[in-house]
This record gives structure tokens, C-alpha cells and sequence, in this order.
């Protein structure tokens, strides 16, 4: 693919004029591009970052090596960071959440990005000034919000915020996580684990799956009476057939999986009856019950008016800049990624290319052109790995789409030594993308 | 506006088009960031995935040519070097074996 003239990146830009109102604001605000220029230094540019999961914390460490004179301030709410890769394998046995849990140490000390820790209240896009709950405020030159997930609460009657202290979402990794597993731990023998998996399109497509996996393989170990119903909100999954193929061959006849079509679709739960029912107006009692719910950007990324009425940031798929407000740049899973699908890794790559973007805006360059890849493993058992694997490129309407006769899923016929050898790189690839984002 | 100010300003103009063309971030070097997130920042790995730092632009370039040739065994890495042009391994390959030389 050929690099972008001038012309296509004008048009790729789009109709916020960002060029030339960057290119202004970056003869504004740059420092003195050598010491053959005359002109004085003037205050670097700042950007915040407003959330510290792979997406932000990524974009903030890439922006710093980019170009060290960036003044870059992290905001997140929590000290510490629990990776949602990974914590299916809690249930598993093979992972504590301690393990899964990261600082912003080296951010802070290693990279020189301010570090704040605290909760955004409000985005003033105008004045390009965001208040943080401890009343202080924050200027920006370009924000950049990785605001990850929150649930369409509502489309699951029953299901609120006391009602997931009963059946946990553990959609994001912490407590919730750490509740999930108490339960499970609690289960007498010959349960049942019943999950409610949600509609496209959500946070980690190939994660509901995996989760069956690693509680199956506990149940194998621990419980083997025990029983797994999957009710799905759709009519497929992710890596559907290398996960059906290992099930069979790894825990016969312990897991059901309901496709909407065929009364999967979970709309109503009472949590203390530990009961779900169906939209076909089946009802099913479990031991455990696990409902990840339908999903949308979070409330401050509405709020700030980044959001569409599909409840997701439609963005520039060159920049991450929201094509709703200028010099915002939304990244991760709650942006709108043409065929990325939401994953961490999407969101370490998404958050590379925004820091490139924004730092050749602030140089007054076309941004370079994207690549981007994704990578999801997933553990069907601890020695038995798979993968699925796309890289995407900006087409000329805007769209990143995966580029044709790359990527694809691991072979259907792949060897047992294979497994082993995705499964050791999968657990490779978290301290990988964990050292690349965090460290 | 007189002779002299355009003159300047021409010279300015210049200099911010070097500026821009040595401050602009390569193709190899946005290929090469994705790379890192399962080799590691800066092509070196804390864990089990291969460290791809130490190796010479020459040789990246067979290996990535050969796996996406299908010529050489991998889980996944046939099914990424697939995506990229013998061009863009070259310029991805020359990026990750000058960060060598930077002692990255």
C-alpha cells in the first residue's frame, strides 16, 4: 500500500479542517525544531490521556518516545490496573489476580508522563479544559479518551448494579472477577454455570468462550459432575469451531450452548432466584449465574459528545479524532474502528498510531500511514491454545478493513504439540503486551 | 510587505519543510510498533515470544519473506508476514535493526 499523498490525507482528514487548524496550533505551541531556527522555545504541547487501561496508558507511553518535549498527563481514577486479558485463566487456576494487577510506576518514572489519579467529572471541549473530581482542573492542546466499556444497562431486566454483587458480569477484570470465582469455588459439585453472553458488538469477542473453557477445565479437575449452559444473545462466536472441536475432545458432554435463534437471548433475570429467562420465555435456575451484558461507550464519552446513536465514537480512522469534536481523539474499545474488533491488543495498536498522528499534527506532517494487528489467543485448557489473528489497513473510504488472504484463525487440524505451543505463547503474548503498555 | 520579509519568509519556509521531513515518522517504524506488542517495546521480550532485536535487517527480511512464502513452520507468524508487501518487510526490517545500532 502506498504512503498518502497530501491530497488523500486532506481528504482522510475530513471536514473538521483539522489541518489546518493543527498545523496553526502546532506553529503555536511547538518547541524550536532545531537550533537553526531563531525562534524561541515556546511551552510544549500538552496532551492528556484519560484512562489507564491498554489503550491510554499505551497511547501515553508511544506519545513520550515519539517525542520526548510532549508535555503528557495520564488521567485514571484507580491506582492500579487489573488486565481483562488474563482473567478468564483465574478461573482456570493458572493466574491470581494479583498477577493480572499493574501500576503506572513506569509511566511515570521511565517514560516522564504526569501521572494523576483521579476521576474525570467533565470534558469542556470549547475550552478544552476537563475537571477532575478533587476539583482541580486540566488544559489540554489534544485529548485523548480510552474510556473503555460500560453496559447497556436496562436491556436485561433485573439486571443492575445490586443485582451484578449476585451474578457477577466480571466484564471487568477486579472484584468482579474475584466474586466469580468465590462463587464457582462455592458451587457444590453437579451445578450448573449458566453465562448469558452478550450481543455484537462487545469488549473481546473470543472472551465469553474462553471463560466456559477455563471453568470447564476446572470443573474437570474439581468438579466433575458440574454442567455449563451457554444462553447467547447471538447466533455464533468467535473462533466458534476450534472452540466446539477442543470442547468435544477436552469436556464431552459438560457444556450446552443455546444460540439466540433457539431461545438464547437472556432478557429478564431475577437474581434471587439465581434464575434467568429467555426472550422464548424459557427459564433456567443455576448455581452460578454470569451475565455479560450488552455493551456501549461509558457515560463521560457521551456526556462529552463523542458518542453515536449506536452508543459507540465514531472517529477519523486516520487519527482517532472524533469526527463529532475536535482535537478529541477516542481510542480503544470504545471507539468506532471500522473492522477491529475490541480487544486490548486493538486498543495497544489503535493507541500506537493515534501517538504518531498526533504527534506529526503537532509537527504540522500528514500523519503516517496505519497498520494495524490484531492478535487474540485464547486457553481452551492450560497446555491448549488458540489464536486468531487479522492486520488492517485504511481503505479509501475511510474504513480500516483486514487485509485480504492475512490473518485468519489457528488450523482446524493443528497437532496437540501446536495447542502446546499457542497456549505458551498466549501466556507470552500477555506479559508482552503488558510490558509494551505498562513498562 | 517588503522584499526582505518575503525573503524570510520563504527561508522559513524551507526550514519548517526540512524540520517536517526529518520529524516524520516512517512506514517501517509504524510497521515495527506492531510488532512490539507481542515481541516487546522495542523488539525486546520479557518472556516466551522471540526478542527480534538482535537480528540483522538481511536476515529479518528472509525470515518474514519465507513465512510468508509458507516455506518456513510458525503458529501465527505466516499468518501476519501475509499481510505486508516484500517493500514494507524491508523498510519494517531496516527500522528494527537500526535500533540495534542506537543501543534501544
Amino acid at each position: 500500500m502506498s504512503r498518502l499523498t497530501r491530497r488523500e490525507f486532506v481528504k482522510l482528514l475530513g471536514a473538521s479542517g483539522a489541518l489546518s487548524t493543527v498545523g496553526l496550533a502546532g506553529c503555536q505551541t511547538a518547541p524550536a525544531p532545531g537550533p537553526s531556527t531563531a525562534a524561541p522555545a515556546k511551552a510544549a504541547p500538552r496532551v492528556v490521556v484519560i484512562g489507564g487501561g491498554f489503550g491510554g496508558a499505551t497511547c501515553a507511553k508511544y506519545l513520550r518516545l515519539y517525542d520526548a518535549t510532549l508535555n503528557v498527563t495520564l488521567v485514571e481514577q484507580h491506582a492500579k490496573y487489573v488486565t481483562c486479558p488474563g482473567s478468564n485463566w483465574v478461573f482456570g487456576g493458572m493466574r491470581t489476580l494479583d498477577d493480572l494487577t499493574q501500576t503506572y510506576t513506569a509511566l511515570r518514572d521511565k517514560h516522564g508522563v504526569n501521572v494523576v489519579t483521579d476521576r474525570v467529572v467533565s470534558v469542556d471541549a470549547g475550552k478544552r479544559l476537563i475537571t477532575l473530581a478533587s476539583g482541580k482542573t486540566l488544559g489540554y492542546d489534544r485529548l485523548v479518551m480510552s474510556p473503555g466499556i460500560d453496559f447497556r444497562w436496562g436491556d436485561i431486566e433485573g439486571y443492575d448494579d445490586a443485582a451484578t454483587q449476585v451474578m457477577p458480569h466480571a466484564w471487568k477484570a477486579g472484584p468482579q472477577t474475584a466474586l466469580l470465582l468465590k462463587q464457582l469455588q462455592a458451587m457444590p459439585d453437579g451445578g450448573t454455570f449458566i453465562m448469558s453472553a452478550p450481543p455484537m458488538p462487545f469488549r473481546c469477542p473470543p472472551g465469553p468462550p474462553e471463560r466456559v473453557s477455563m471453568v470447564a477445565h476446572y470443573f474437570k479437575t474439581q468438579k466433575p459432575r458440574s454442567k455449563i449452559l451457554i444462553l447467547d444473545s447471538k447466533d455464533n462466536f468467535s473462533k466458534q469451531a476450534l472452540f466446539t472441536q477442543a470442547w468435544d475432545q477436552l469436556y464431552p458432554n459438560m457444556i450446552e450452548w443455546v444460540p439466540a435463534t433457539s431461545g438464547g437471548k437472556v432478557v429478564r433475570v431475577d437474581p434471587r432466584a439465581l434464575t434467568v429467562h429467555t426472550a422464548s420465555g424459557g427459564s433456567h435456575k443455576g448455581g452460578v449465574v454470569n451475565i455479560i451484558p450488552a455493551q456501549r461507550a461509558p457515560q463521560l464519552a457521551v456526556d462529552t459528545g463523542l458518542a453515536n446513536t449506536s452508543g459507540w465514537c465514531p472517529v477519523n480512522q486516520l487519527t482517532f479524532e472524533s469526527t463529532q469534536v475536535a482535537n478529541i481523539h477516542v481510542i480503544g474499545d470504545a471507539s468506532i474502528a471500522g473492522a477491529l474488533p475490541k480487544s486490548g491488543h486493538t486498543a495497544n495498536n489503535i493507541a500506537k498510531m493515534t501517538a504518531a498522528a498526533i504527534v506529526s499534527l503537532f509537527r504540522g506532517v500528514p500523519p503516517p500511514t496505519p497498520s494495524h494487528v490484531n492478535t487474540c489467543y485464547s486457553l481452551v485448557a492450560p497446555d491448549y491454545g488458540i489464536s486468531i489473528a487479522g492486520v488492517y489497513r485504511l481503505g479509501e473510504d475511510g474504513q480500516l478493513q483486514g487485509v485480504k488472504g492475512a490473518g485468519g484463525l489457528s488450523p482446524a487440524d493443528a497437532t496437540l504439540q501446536q495447542r502446546s505451543q499457542e497456549a505458551g505463547y498466549a501466556q507470552g503474548w500477555h506479559k508482552s503486551i503488558v510490558a509494551d503498555s505498562f513498562g | 510587505m517588503n522584499p526582505f520579509s518575503l525573503a524570510a519568509l520563504a527561508g522559513l519556509a524551507l526550514l519548517a519543510s526540512h524540520a517536517a521531513s526529518a520529524q516524520t515518522i516512517s512506514r517501517g517504524e509504524v510497521i515495527a510498533s506492531t510488532c512490539f506488542t507481542c515481541h516487546g517495546t522495542h523488539g525486546v521480550s520479557p518472556s516466551t515470544i522471540p526478542s527480534i532485536d538482535y537480528i540483522p535487517a538481511e536476515r529479518m527480511i528472509e525470515t518474514l519473506k519465507a513465512y510468508k512464502a509458507g516455506q518456513r513452520y510458525s503458529t501465527i507468524m505466516g499468518r501476519h508476514a501475509s499481510a505486508y508487501t516484500d517493500e514494507e518487510i524491508v523498510e519494517a526490517a531496516n527500522f528494527l535493526a537500526s535500533l540495534q545500532k542506537k543501543g534501544k
